[in-house]
């Protein structure tokens, strides 16, 4: 089945590696992935909007249609493409703004301050986020996506990943969705 | 770990390594978005494999410098976007009159002019075929995923070996930056092409060759067959000439040596055509979109069938021709304003009516546009 | 002296100059200037642009590259680069060189390539028929300077050695064994090289400036240059207006091709267990 994760955010937050690392974990369980991106001149700020669609099936269109998942780190990303939503869940950091008059399944999760306050470093948010993704999709094995962190992130690092990516899981298990 | 292993690759990364794949020894490039990649992992991994990586001054001295280094022997690729693609066209004659053997990768971008660097565009495709002036002999292929992307940049090389021309991968902003599961070849299976020397300097005459599309051997500078090359109309010895006949002859030559092998050249992928009402005919990221709203049509019975080209220059017409008997509705998208709608229109004449879907914001289709067309009047 | 004749592609000949051009004494010249030196004539390549000075290369039984218009010193460049072991000389003109092959050749200079540059100068565009080029001094006429050139023109030696080329010399059709010896010494700079020969084009810079015929203009370049090493000894104002010939420059620094061989070697040391091959590169790009 296609399965749609659209991961939205500001320029330099790292979302597009955790487009990448989401997809390479599909890989790794023999399932379809395809990764792209949309950016614009900023190298940093701006808005930043990665999206990976994995399937067993052949993927013929390469980008989201309807997204399974939105993942929106900061308030304008939300309001961007929160709106366009049909069928999916979206996950926002805790910090974002919802729009009340916005009826789709939505969780809000620490994202943000877990990287700060429970991994130290604000850097891997993105990681966090990728967790929470795997955790509450359950698209990939928790191994599999472990193993695609170890294989993308820069050496020396992995460490402090993996302790990312398990905090996003974390979350994940306690995440409820308000309705 | 096994070297077929399935990877996620990003389409001008394939393009780099079906480059290096196919022998790549000279890069000669300028930064340009969206193609810039392809300069990076050049400058990395050639110097590995003994190769040469110069990052020019503009993309008119990066083909250039490409021309020179094939005349020294050298596979020679360079990469660009528009603007620069623009600026090559002078060098894309030159190679095609002296037939210099390179690959120019155009991912191509959203213009005219600067335009929009980051989007997407399709609105090359004519330029790839008449950029430069006068008439002249050209290949251009166009990848629709990311494996074409290694395939595609892999037979660039081995047409330009083959039939001396330059010869243009039209990837585009969307297939150059997605990436893809791709499982590529072992390279124990690979085995590409070489342009075709003279075996003895004795009586060498560098451009003597069967008129007919004939194409002539190619000696490396440096290795004492001491001939000259010049964009000038020449003789087969190599020496210029405002001698109408031998011009005629030579450029009709040049232009045979496509002509000739279209039906070797022609490359298109196909899906449902065999029993279709509407054919949508499309290439390079349009055609993803296409095959997305074909795939729904036929699931609900609609007979609508894909046919997207891999080569689009020289046009295959005989497959276009074909398509065109049969169908009683033909749906072009694509990321211009009707650029592969010409060609197609010329080869379907009236046969069938041809739907234009042409799109200039800079977003891939959604199938949903296509889908739409297909199911009015179907 | 060897025999010049046998440098030649006498099929190519008769040339194309006008009678009284300076082009083939500079072409002479640069022959001599290898039978010199020697050179094998299987490893030289010579490079040229468009204009009445690119023309020479058809001449010259090398492997010679005639390309377009002011881009000569990007494709030597891909041929100096491809294999370094050549000798690659470049013969381009003010107009190709200065004007639309301007950025080509700051380049080139900066980067030392080790290319021989012979710029034959002769202050306008012949081929085209007399217009004014970014060497035309001020003041003299073109068909597209009717009135006197408005614009000033380049001091193309003060240009090369700012832009970094690490041999620069000027000499002139009347100064012939000069013109010999500077292009012999700069065919053994390993690094970027240029020289400047100032050629008269009787036909259109003599005939628009009435300056006369070929015999004239040889004596009007004759009494406008002063030889760098007399200009020493000389007073400011004796060298007014006067253009100094000689060696300019000369300072031995890396040549390109041969610090990318050294990159090369490097990072095939470093890449000497690299075992991922060809599906190894490195997935760099995000």
């Amino acid at each position: 089945m296609r399965v749609e994760f659209r991961l939205s955010g500001s320029g330099g937050q790292g979302l597009l590696l955790a487009g990448i690392v989401l997809a390479e974990a599909a890989i790794l369980e023999d399932k379809n992935a395809v990764q792209t991106q949309s950016y614009g001149p900023e190298a940093r700020g701006g808005s930043s909007k990665a999206e990976v669609v994995i399937c067993d099936c052949d993927i013929d269109y390469p980008k989201a249609t309807d997204p399974d998942f939105l993942l929106a780190l900061t308030t304008e990303a939300y309001r961007s493409y929160a709106k366009g939503m049909k069928k999916g869940l979206i996950i926002v950091d805790s910090s974002v703004v919802l729009d009340p008059e916005n009826k789709t399944r939505t969780i809000a999760l620490p994202i943000l301050q877990t990287a700060t306050d429970v991994v130290g470093k604000k850097v891997v948010a993105n990681i966090v986020a990728l967790g929470v993704l795997g955790g509450i999709s359950g698209i990939v094995a928790p191994a599999n996506l472990e193993a695609a962190v170890k294989n993308r992130v820069p050496k020396g690092t992995e460490d402090l990943n993996l302790k990312a990516l398990r905090a996003g899981l974390e979350l994940a298990s306690h995440a409820k969705v308000q309705e | 770990m096994s070297k077929t292993t399935a990877k996620l690759m990003q389409g001008n990364e394939a393009c780099t390594i079906g480059a290096l794949a196919a022998g790549l020894e000279f890069y000669g490039g300028y930064p340009i978005t969206p193609s810039t990649e392809i300069a990076e992992i050049c400058a990395e991994e050639l110097p590995k494999v003994g190769g040469k990586f110069i990052q020019m001054e503009d993309e008119i001295g990066s083909i250039a410098a490409c021309i020179g280094a094939s005349l020294a022997g050298k596979k020679a690729m360079t990469a660009t976007s528009g603007p620069g693609f623009s600026l090559m066209q002078e060098c894309i004659g030159y190679a095609a009159l002296t037939e210099v053997p390179i690959v120019i990768i155009n991912v191509q971008r959203m213009g005219p002019s600067t335009g929009m660097p980051t989007s997407l565009g399709q609105g090359d495709l004519m330029q790839a075929r008449w950029g430069t002036h006068g008439d002249h002999p050209v290949i251009a292929l166009a990848p629709g995923n990311v494996k074409e992307c290694f395939e595609l940049t892999l037979r660039a090389f081995d047409l330009a070996e083959t039939y001396r021309v330059p010869v243009i991968v039209l990837s585009d902003e969307v297939i150059g930056h997605m990436r893809e599961k791709v499982v590529l070849p072992d390279p124990s299976e690979i085995h590409p092409l070489r342009r075709a020397a003279p075996a003895t300097r004795a009586g060498y005459k560098p451009y003597a060759a069967d008129p007919d599309g004939g194409v002539p051997l190619m000696a490396p500078f440096g290795e004492g067959y001491r001939w000259h090359v010049t964009g000038l109309f020449h003789d087969e010895s190599g020496k210029p000439t405002n001698k109408g006949e031998i011009a005629d002859t030579l450029l009709r030559r040049l232009a045979r040596k496509v002509d000739k092998n279209a039906d070797i050249l022609a490359d298109c992928f196909s899906e449902s055509l065999d029993d279709c009402d509407v054919a949508v005919i499309s290439f390079g990221s349009s055609a993803m979109s296409a095959l997305s709203a074909v795939r729904r049509a036929r699931a609900e019975g609609v007979k609508a069938g894909m046919l997207r080209l891999r080569t689009v220059w020289p046009f295959p017409e005989a497959i276009v021709d074909k398509v065109a008997s049969r169908v009683k509705r033909v749906i072009v998208p694509e990321m211009n304003l009707g650029q592969l709608a010409l060609e197609v229109e010329r080869v379907v004449g009236c046969r069938a009516p041809v739907t234009r879907i042409g799109k200039v914001n800079g977003e891939l289709f959604h199938p949903d546009e296509i889908y739409a067309s297909i199911m009015e009047n179907k | 002296m060897g025999d010049t004749l046998s440098y030649f592609r006498q099929d190519m000949l008769p040339h194309i100059w006008c009678p009284g051009c300076g082009h083939g004494t500079a072409t002479g010249a640069l022959v001599r200037a290898i039978d010199r030196l020697h050179l094998d004539k299987n490893k030289v390549c010579i490079v040229s642009g468009i204009g009445c000075s690119s023309r020479a290369v058809g001449y010259l039984d090398f492997d010679t590259l005639h390309t377009a218009h002011g881009r000569a010193l990007a494709f030597a460049t891909g041929i100096k680069l491809a294999r370094p072991e050549l000798k690659v000389i470049v013969m381009t003109g003010d107009g190709d060189c200065t004007a639309i092959g301007g950025n080509h050749f700051i380049h080139a200079a900066r980067r030392n390539i080790g290319i021989t540059t012979i710029v034959m100068n002769n202050n306008i565009y012949g081929m085209t028929s007399g217009q004014y080029s970014p060497m035309t001094p001020k003041g003299f006429f073109g068909t597209t300077a009717p009135y006197g050139n408005v614009e000033r023109n380049f001091d193309l030696c003060e240009l090369a050695k700012s832009a970094g080329a690490t041999y620069v010399a000027r000499a002139t059709s009347y100064h012939v064994p000069l013109l010999i010896d500077l292009i012999e010494k700069a065919l053994l700079n390993p690094g970027f090289s240029v020289v400047e020969a100032l050629v008269q084009c009787p036909t259109y810079m003599g005939r628009k400036n009435k300056i006369g015929g070929p015999v004239e203009m040889l004596n009007w370049i004759k009494e406008g240059t002063v030889n760098v090493k007399a200009a020493a000894a000389l007073p400011p104002e004796k060298l007014k207006d006067k253009i100094l010939i000689g060696e300019l420059y000369n300072k031995q620094e890396g040549e390109y091709t041969a610090d990318y061989d050294a990159l090369i070697a490097r990072v095939q040391r470093k890449y000497d267990k690299f075992q991922g091959g060809l599906y190894g590169c490195a997935s760099n790009s995000d």
